[in-house]
């Protein structure tokens, strides 16, 4: 166990981790940040993804010591309004049904519009191929993103 | 109208005042099947409500477990448009487990059709209290009142008194008789109902607040894991759990003796400690010694199939004569079908956290479906009588039929009863996938009889399943009465049944969704072997009668003739491109869909767009209903690609990367439509599943002449 910086939704939290614990616990155990969510452990869902620097990473396989003092991002910290253009375009589009994987969802539609203002639906497809959703929203996501997009340029 | 003749008769109204000046209604029964409330009993509570607060805000109640099916959702909107209030008013409370409430379950997609009264009735009733209200205090006749947006009108003196200044004089207004209240039941009459209205809880799914089971958090709390022998039923002999208890944050390991049911207690050993991150990496040193007591296997349960599959098995039902027809046929069509085990695999892998307070209490946070069999089992298996036990039921990631099941629950409680701190059992993805209830594979051995006009004369389906005793195991029923039977003059049920070890349980739709597959694909192939087209040879099938059907063949025709209307059916296809059709009726409505596809000849297809038609009744919320139906058919596309196999009785696949659902690149496009017909309405959360696949392998037999007749499609040589 040692302590480690980490700079969560731009705010510094010490933590005492071992050097293999995952981000993933190190938030959902250490700091009861519960938003990132787990599923298969093994980078394969998508289900916990954070934002790290602005890049989307899978936070059950990357060491929260490997990360300290880089810029995290979780849902959390997103916008805890939902004002954010990717929240407001996933409510008016009604994506959830679970609601599990959509945290994961969410982030990685927002590291896409940030790259790309007008993604297609082929860009789309390649940003969200790793994130799994159990029951089925696919079709709901392509059309959210597009709005999140165009909410974002601010021609919707 | 079939709607008003059905309501229940036997619920009542009960009001009640709060001390804060609060106006409380809910429905009752007079019949005791719904718990010992009796008319006029003085310590009455509501077993559903509204609740009218003096700051116009309005709460409303939602009773059963919500795992993303909509209902948290779709019922308060039942009681919103009846109460005539603005929806943005509207606040949803998450009910928890309490027998008040009466049946609190997801499964069987009822929570549609048995919320439709009570919900009506509650909301109404309340509407016309506080309508009577305003007319005393005016003294004008209540006709002469109108409620609207959270107020009571009254147009010829132009006033206006709103909900939260009438809920004191509302709660001394006699109570309506159920019977006599006019209820909204028609699309024409909604001001809610029908309209796409977003799920009540997505901004906290937004800004990650949202507790699921897994995110309850409690002060003192443990981690904890548990480890079953991978070969189901298997004992414990000995574990190196005083070795474990050294490592790094454990907090306590031991051996779990457990029961011999498959569906509850399992022998195991567990490790709790301080983070579930080193209860999980002081698993990795565990050693266990099993005694195995089984060893199915996937291949002997095939070999087993085939012997059966010879054999006369055990007539389940018989209309007419079938082997004469077969006799007398001008073709006879023979084909065997097959689909495997499945796994749920929940998006949020199972997991429970229990407290054994001092005062012996037992409180669990459950992401269930079916909290009040969880509570018996624990009682059972622990010795703690159910008054003792209290479920708070969380949100749940998926339910899809596993989380009726209560093994979770028990397992907590267990490891919860020998501490004195709260635990959290979660599982792993690979314990979910070991350890689930299996959808059964089947085989269907179907013949069926044409005569030179390309009619079916006779229809016969040996069905080679699983089960012990004498029993079908779970999850793997099929009825004589179900669809084709009543259309053909001929008609045979044979069952055969192989033994297992292995457990099984109801997978969305049960029954339904696996067998359906069969049915449509091979109504396919009778309809092209006489030369007709799939959709006019089902139409006209649903015309014939020779018995009883146990669906509406008139529904059922009408959502084949809105999903072929919408995909404009039998137009020209573009090369390697074909539409492929199926329906179904299963809970209670009817799904017809049109998939369109493009199939490569190295196997390598896509699914372009799918057409789908709903008959549930009522619409109640747009969006909830599309987001089923869609899910729905992406659920069976996923699954058509899955299989779960067993060696020496334990599970081959063990996480995404052997059992890899279907993702974002390879989802279609879906369009749905409605026949909004004058029926009660029913659930969607199951129905759109059955139809979906066999619309699709029909489509893939259109496209490249390749008759698909086995799951999973990857072992058929089919990617997408
Ligand atoms: S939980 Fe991290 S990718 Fe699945
Ligand atoms: S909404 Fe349930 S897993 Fe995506």
């Amino acid at each position: 166990m040692s302590e480690i910086k980490l700079k969560i939704n731009g705010e510094e939290r010490a933590v005492d981790v071992s050097s293999d614990m995952p981000l993933l616990w190190a938030l959902r155990d250490k700091l009861n940040m519960t938003g990132t969510k787990y599923s298969c452990g093994i980078g394969q869902c998508g289900a916990c993804t954070v934002l790290v620097n602005g890049t989307p990473m899978r936070a059950c396989i990357t060491p929260a010591a490997s990360i300290a003092g880089m810029d995290i991002t979780t849902i959390e910290g997103l916008n805890s309004e939902g004002e954010h253009p990717v929240q407001q375009a996933w409510h008016k589009v009604d994506v959830p049904q679970c609601g599990y994987c959509q945290g994961g969802q969410i982030l990685t539609a927002v590291s896409l519009i940030e790259r790309n203002s007008n993604p297609t639906d082929a860009d789309i497809d390649a940003a969200h191929s790793g994130n799994i959703c159990r029951c089925g929203t696919y079709h709901r996501i392509r059309k959210a993103v597009k709005l999140a997009a165009a909410l974002k340029r601010g021609d919707a | 109208m079939k709607t008003q003749d059905n309501i229940n008769r036997r619920a009542f109204l009960k009001v009640s005042a709060l001390a804060s000046g609060a106006f409380m209604i809910g429905v009752s029964y007079r019949s005791t099947a719904y718990g010992n409330h009796h008319e006029g009993e003085k310590t009455w509570e509501p077993n559903l409500y509204v609740r009218i607060d003096p700051d116009e805000s309005i709460t409303i109640v939602s009773k059963n477990p919500e795992g993303g099916q909509g209902i948290k959702t779709a019922m308060p909107m039942i009681v919103a448009e009846c109460l005539e209030v603005d929806w943005n008013n509207v606040t949803v409370e998450q009910a928890n487990l309490d027998d008040r409430y009466g049946r609190q379950v997801a499964g069987g997609s009822r929570g549609t059709p048995d919320g439709w009264d009570d919900l009506r009735i509650a909301g109404t009733g309340a509407m016309v209290m506080l309508r009577n209200a305003a007319a005393e205090k005016w003294g004008v006749s209540p006709n002469e009142c109108s409620a609207a947006n959270g107020a009571i009108h009254h147009k010829k003196s132009k006033r206006t008194l709103t909900y939260g200044k009438l809920t004191a004089l509302a709660t001394k207004q006699p109570v309506p008789d159920a019977k006599s209240l006019k209820l909204k039941s028609r699309p024409e009459e909604f001001k809610i109902l029908g309209k796409r209205i977003p799920g009540v809880d997505n901004k906290k799914i937004f800004t990650g607040t949202l507790g699921y089971g897994c995110d309850t958090r409690l002060d003192g709390m443990v981690y904890a894991v548990f480890e079953k022998c991978p070969s189901f039923g298997g004992r414990v002999k000995s574990a190196n759990t005083e070795q474990l208890k050294g490592f790094p944050g454990v907090v306590d390991a031991f051996v779990i003796d457990g029961t011999d049911d498959l569906k509850g207690l399992m022998p195991g050993v567990t490790i709790v400690a301080e983070t579930w991150w080193e209860a999980q990496s002081a698993r990795k040193q565990l050693q266990v010694d099993w005694e195995t007591i089984q060893s199915d296997s996937t291949a002997s349960y095939q070999r087993q199939a085939e012997a059966l599959s010879k054999e006369p098995g055990k007539t389940l039902g018989s209309v007419g004569n079938v082997d004469k027809a077969f006799d007398k046929a001008h073709k006879v069509l023979e084909a065997q079908y097959y689909y495997p085990f499945v796994s749920h695999a929940n998006m949020e892998p199972q997991n429970c956290t229990a407290f054994l307070h001092p005062s012996g209490k037992m409180e669990l946070w459950a992401p269930t479906q079916n909290p009040k069999s969880g509570r018996g089992l624990i009682s059972k298996t622990l010795g703690i009588s159910e008054d003792r036990i209290h479920v708070n039921m969380t949100r749940l990631g998926g339910g899809f039929g596993r989380r009726l099941t209560s093994d979770f629950m028990v397992e907590a409680a267990w490891i919860a009863s020998k501490l004195d701190r709260p635990v959290q059992l979660q599982w792993t993805r690979e314990d979910d996938m070991k350890h689930d209830f299996y959808r059964p594979a089947a085989w269907h051995n179907l013949k069926a009889a044409i005569d030179k006009d390309g009619k079916m004369t006779a229809w016969e389906n040996h069905f080679v399943t699983f089960g012990n005793n004498g029993r079908t195991t779970s999850g793997a029923n099929l009825s004589p009465k179900h669809y084709p039977s009543g259309l053909t003059p001929n008609f045979r049920l044979r069952q055969s049944m192989i033994p297992l070890k292995v457990p099984t349980g109801p997978w969305r739709s049960p029954g339904h969704s696996a067998y359906c597959f069969a049915f449509q694909s091979f109504m396919d192939e009778i309809a092209l072997a006489g030369g007709r087209d799939p959709l006019e040879f089902r139409l006209d099938l649903l015309k014939q009668r020779y018995g009883e059907t146990d669906f509406n063949t008139e529904r059922a025709a009408g959502t084949l003739k809105l999903a072929t209307k919408n995909a404009n059916w039998g137009r020209k296809m573009g090369p390697n491109q074909g539409q492929g059709l199926a329906f179904h009726f299963d809970h209670g409505a009817y799904v017809a869909f049109v998939a369109e596809v493009t199939a490569q000849p190295s196997g390598q297809f896509k699914v372009d767009q799918v057409y789908a038609a709903a008959d549930a009744g009522p619409v109640l919320n747009r969006s909830g209903a599309d987001n089923q139906v869609e899910g729905g058919f992406i659920d069976a596309l996923s699954t058509s690609f899955l299989e779960i196999s067993f060696t020496n009785g334990a599970t081959d696949q063990s996480n995404f990367s052997n059992y890899n659902l279907l993702r974002m690149n390879q989802a279609p496009s879906i369009s749905v439509d409605y026949v909004q017909s004058d029926y009660s309405p029913t659930g969607l959360g199951e129905p759109p599943i059955a139809p979906a696949t066999p619309a699709v392998t029909n489509a893939l037999f259109a496209a490249s002449g390749k008759r698909v007749r086995s799951m999973p499609l990857g072992k058929e040589g089919l990617y997408i």
